[in-house]
């Protein structure tokens, strides 16, 4: 019970303000016009390094929507309820995780397609592309949910929240500009995803469990 | 042994305890440091390919392998804080993160001073480099995340939990240059078979590596008292010291 009416509260509240899904997408976009414009508009340079702009774009993104999974509800004292409800605490945790993927994760993925063409990512590479991100971003998720609820009592959790979260992003990060890259120079990349799958399961099951310790510490 | 350490793991007696060992690891670590720069810079044979420039794996070798030694030992520490409590578990976990950083940054420091005579570059983006990268920015997110937490107990038990979560770093490190090919050599020395490596240069390497080690008890021992006097400063015990030392240590 409690954990349907977690997700159900968080997607309410996503509607309710839809800037939290629509604001880290236009930053994603405005980190992915930057590029061209700093490094260089030729078609070829583009293509190399589209791949790893892409999920950089992604990791940065996500860091910044990480904050609204225990901060907003921290503040207004919900997060206590939470805590001493009798549902168990990792269960809640994983309700928001969820809660979160389907918030930013979604949108990202409909939006992809679209963003890969500017991009000049070819067409080839766009199954990889969403598959990583299908398979990559509930990692990114769960992870996050370490960080930020390692952080939630703090003032200024917001840089030392990036320094606690990407090294740990870095697998993802490798694994999916790897498939990604092989895809558009049609090379398998089954084993790529094989890994961000296996990335996925190990950090959804555990990362429940290590953010709902991370929050008592935390809070206590 | 049990009782031992279970007296070991208290404050006044762990307190009265580490400074004897820290003068034994100490003079020990200063002499082995001696014999191992002496066999390293002097006494072993310059190699037949490298020179002299070799020399460096003196200091770049022991502190790569401390670097590593020293994260596991905060995550096994941080998870026996976590699972039983043990305050000094938390202690050595928060205590262990600068010296880990700082041997991190002198292997990687060394590698790139050795790598440009011999690779031509100060830095290449292989697998072991980059991963030994990461590392010291998981170092840098223990150290971080403990100094942002006001409340001494919390942060160190935060602190733990991330040592926790990163340890899964420390087998893609180690690995690293078997499953990617990569410009960093391989390993030379394993446990099992024979060396690729001569004796006149692995005997001073071993005795580096011992004295890295040593020394790193050394501080941690140091670190950790003065950690200990801080969170404890309201205690008896460390008004006691402060106060009549003597008559403190006799009780004890």
């Amino acid at each position: 019970m409690a954990f349907t009416a977690v997700i159900r509260r968080d997607l309410l509240l996503a509607i309710r303000h839809p800037a939290q899904a629509i604001d880290p997408l236009i930053f994603f976009l405005l980190v992915i016009a930057l590029f061209p414009l700093g490094a260089s508009p030729r078609r070829e340079l583009l293509e190399l390094v589209a791949p790893g702009v892409f999920w950089i774009a992604a990791l940065l993104s996500t860091l910044l929507s990480l904050e609204r999974m225990f901060r907003p509800d921290f503040e207004d004292g919900s997060l206590d309820l939470m805590l001493a409800s009798p549902a168990p605490l990792p269960l809640i945790v994983l309700a928001k995780i969820i809660a979160h993927w389907l918030v930013t994760a979604i949108p990202l993925l409909l939006a992809a397609p679209l963003f890969s063409l500017l991009l000049g990512l070819p067409t080839t590479a766009l199954p990889a592309l969403l598959a990583t991100l299908v398979l990559g971003t509930p990692t990114l998720s769960a992870i996050g949910a370490i960080g930020v609820a390692l952080t939630t009592g703090l003032q200024r959790g917001g840089v030392l929240l990036s320094l606690l979260v990407l090294p740990l992003y870095v697998p993802v990060l490798v694994f999916a500009t790897g498939a990604i890259s092989a895809a558009a120079n049609d090379l398998p990349f089954t084993g790529q995803i094989y890994i961000l799958g296996a990335l996925a399961a190990l950090s959804c099951t555990l990362g429940a469990f290590v953010a709902a310790a991370a929050l008592k510490i935390a809070t206590s | 042994m049990w009782n031992f350490l279970h007296r070991f793991a208290s404050p006044p007696y762990f307190y009265r305890l580490s400074a004897d060992i820290a003068r034994w690891t100490g003079w020990i670590c200063l002499g082995l440091l001696g014999a191992g720069l002496y066999g390293g810079l002097i006494a072993a044979p310059p190699d037949y390919q490298q020179g002299d420039s070799y020399r460096i794996i003196f200091v770049h070798v022991p502190s790569a392998w401390m670097s590593l030694f020293i994260y596991t030992a905060m995550a096994v520490a941080g998870g026996i804080a976590l699972i039983w409590r043990i305050k000094m578990a938390e202690i050595v976990t928060v205590a262990s993160a600068p010296i880990g950083a700082s041997f991190t940054f002198l292997a990687l420091v060394t590698g790139s001073l050795w790598g440009k005579p011999m690779w031509g570059t100060w830095w290449v983006w292989d697998a072991r480099l980059t991963s030994e990268l990461i590392l010291l920015f998981l170092y840098f997110g223990v150290i971080a995340l403990s100094l942002a937490i006001e409340d001494r107990r919390t942060a160190s038990r935060a602190a733990a939990i991330l040592c926790v979560v990163g340890v899964v770093n420390i087998p893609i490190v180690h690995y690293s240059v078997e499953w990617w090919s990569t410009l960093h050599q391989g390993p030379t020395i394993t446990k099992f078979s024979a060396p690729s490596i001569h004796l006149s240069m692995l005997i001073p390497l071993l005795s580096m590596a011992v004295a890295f080690m040593l020394f790193y008890l050394t501080v941690l021992l140091f670190r950790m008292r003065c950690e200990l006097l801080e969170r404890e400063r309201h205690s008896r015990w460390v008004r006691e010291l402060a106060l009549e030392p003597e008559a403190a240590v006799r009780r004890v």
